[in-house]
């Protein structure tokens, strides 16, 4: 009798038991899926008949009919900018520090351990620590940079963590033949893995702009206003944001105000949507880079 | 010449001019951006210690830990936290009912029962789920959830902490689902093997070997997305009413933690004042649960093997 020959069976006989488990776990997934697919899509429906070309380009108004999201797209896409332009350089450089300087020093773990408490912290609290520091501390009053500054903060441990995973992926040879060659350590990061490293970079950049581009609560916090009808002109601006726009919508009693609400929503969901897909894209890329 | 070996030159150059302080301080650049981060935690707990300590001032501690109205804008305001914890608890509490139990199955499913294109399809789409932001889940639970309900449960007011709770749920049964799945797959294969090798079919090796195997990161798990639902903001800030409430009844206006301190921020409470400073004070009750809670996550998973 040979084990050697023993082939192992490709498929187990399946118990009555297995197969009700199979089908409750099934139901786990398939039933939040549809009861989100429809809310999704009730949400949807009705934001979608209201969408118009009004309503991207219009001021808030006391009437529902005309009330539109230009200043709150505005204020969204200035914010975006800000916090990108705060955000990556700080994110980046600590997660290079980490990555290419850290030596496994007590320092660079405990600022590792401090990165991943900030990352579970609610974001109102990032809020109150806005308003705090920004906001009253630093007098900059309810001004669009100091909703910036607060939301760089809060995504912060994002930028980090995910570009600390793009540079680990960059294959040791990459700097040890830069080292070997001469290059110093500033010079073969900046030259060789940063490039190497670039499409998960971005991809960390996006996805820490795409969840500032959803938070609410830590902009209500630190004064942003949800009745502007003026563009900011400034960075000491007031200023407002979309999630603040459909926010306060949807807190109106009025039925028609809920309406604008969800084309809201369908607005907001279409950038996250896009935002996504260019994350998707450019993890592909970051896939086939590495592969040869 | 490669890029690398035009570097090297270039550097051979640099050297020769410039030296070591050039390297040096843009290591220091790169030590105070990750420094950036702990001055962000230290501000943090100056913020809330400072804003506490000015709050006791002028409330006592006894009346913050013992009293259980929590009324800061009335004529005569009181100051008993219970009623905003109590709040925050309940909706946790209801969410984490719906996603913990849906999450471990979906991650069962995902991990050990699934056919293999369905765990393609389905891990991008949980991503996607998990990158929705919540604000967009407390409109799906005040438009449509809510109404619904009130058809089907006797005495549903317009806000409670039913719908928001049950949405809650749904939003974090992905988040759940994920992590769970994260820590299935790193149990080892061997271990799976040994118990089929034995004749266990699929309910005993993941009763018996899978999850007893995994208990320590599915823990971790739960006490995560626990932190995540006590910090939700937005859901309960536009489904859950303004009325802090001592109560166990879902289908009354309760208020949260969270949803208390946008409140009272967006208004015209002034500077200064016992209001305004409560402010602070739920920040710090706050940051003290989700810090633990987070804690607690971590050092379960360092026990794993």
């Amino acid at each position: 009798m040979s084990a050697a020959h023993a082939r192992p069976r490709r498929r187990r006989r399946r118990t009555g038991r297995d197969r009700v488990l199979q089908a409750i776990a099934t139901a786990a997934v398939a039933g939040p899926l549809g009861v989100l697919a429809l809310l999704f899509g009730v949400v949807a429906w009705r934001g979608l008949a209201r969408l118009d070309w009004l309503l991207l380009t219009g001021a808030p108004s006391r009437h529902a009919e005309q009330a539109g999201l230009l200043p709150a797209l505005a204020g969204s896409a200035l914010l975006v900018v800000l916090v990108a332009a705060l955000s990556v350089p700080v994110g980046v450089g600590a997660a290079v520090y980490f990555e290419e300087y850290g030596h496994d020093s007590r320092l660079a773990r405990l600022l590792e351990l401090n990165v991943k408490n900030l990352a579970g912290v609610p974001s109102v609290v990032y809020g109150v620590l806005g308003l705090g520091v920004f906001v009253r501390a630093l007098d900059l009053g309810r001004s669009l940079i100091a909703g910036a500054a607060t939301l760089s903060l809060l995504v912060l441990p994002i930028v980090i963590v995910a570009s600390r995973e793009a540079l680990r992926v960059v294959p040791a040879a990459l700097r040890e033949s830069g080292l070997a060659l001469g290059a110093t350590r500033w010079r073969t990061t900046w030259g060789v893995v940063l490039p190497a490293a670039l499409p998960g970079v971005a991809t960390s950049v996006i996805l820490a702009l795409s969840r500032a581009l959803g938070e609410t609560a830590p902009l209500v916090v630190v004064g942003a206003l949800t009745y502007v009808t003026f563009l900011p002109d400034g960075l000491d601006a007031p200023y407002t944001a979309l999630p603040i726009q459909i926010w306060s919508w949807v807190s109106r009693p009025q039925p028609e105000f809920i309406v604008n609400a969800a084309a809201g929503v369908v607005v907001l969901l279409t950038l996250l949507a896009v935002t996504n897909a260019a994350v998707v894209i450019l993890r592909d890329r970051a896939q086939r880079r590495v592969l040869p | 010449m490669s890029a690398v070996g035009e570097l090297a030159v270039q550097d051979a150059h640099d050297l020769a001019r410039a030296g070591r302080p050039i390297e040096r301080s843009i290591e220091v650049g790169l030590l105070a951006c990750a420094a950036v981060s702990a001055l962000t935690t230290i501000g943090i707990i100056v913020v809330l210690a400072q804003g506490s300590l000015a709050f006791f001032h002028d409330v006592s501690p006894q009346q913050f830990f013992l009293d259980l109205q929590w009324t800061p804008l009335f004529a005569q305001p009181r100051y008993g936290i219970w009623p905003l914890v109590g709040g925050t608890l309940l909706i946790s509490a209801i969410a984490l009912a719906v996603a913990l139990p849906l999450g471990l199955l979906a991650a069962l499913f995902l991990s050990e029962l699934a056919p293999s294109g369905a765990r393609r399809a389905l891990k991008p789409l949980l991503e996607m789920l998990a990158g929705v932001p919540s604000l967009v889940y407390g409109a799906f639970a005040l438009i449509v959830v809510t109404p619904l309900l009130q058809r089907i449960v006797p005495g549903l007011a317009g806000f409670n902490a039913l719908s928001p709770g049950i949405v809650m749920g749904l939003m974090l049964t992905a988040t759940v689902a994920t992590l769970v799945d994260d820590g299935l797959r790193a149990v080892p294969r061997s271990l799976r093997e040994g118990a089929w090798a034995l004749g266990a079919d699929d309910t005993a090796m993941i009763a018996r070997v899978l999850l007893p195997a995994a208990k320590g990161s599915i823990g971790a798990a739960f006490t995560l997305v626990a932190a995540r639902a006590v910090g939700e903001t937005m859901i309960v800030a536009i489904a859950a009413g303004q009325q802090p409430r001592l109560t166990v009844d879902p289908r009354v206006p309760i208020e949260t933690m969270t949803a208390f301190i946008m409140q009272v921020s967006m208004g015209d409470v002034p500077v200064g004042t016992p209001a305004y400073r409560s402010i602070f004070v739920v920040a710090g009750a706050l940051f003290l649960l989700t810090f633990v809670l987070n804690w607690v996550a971590h050092t379960r998973v360092r026990r794993q093997p």
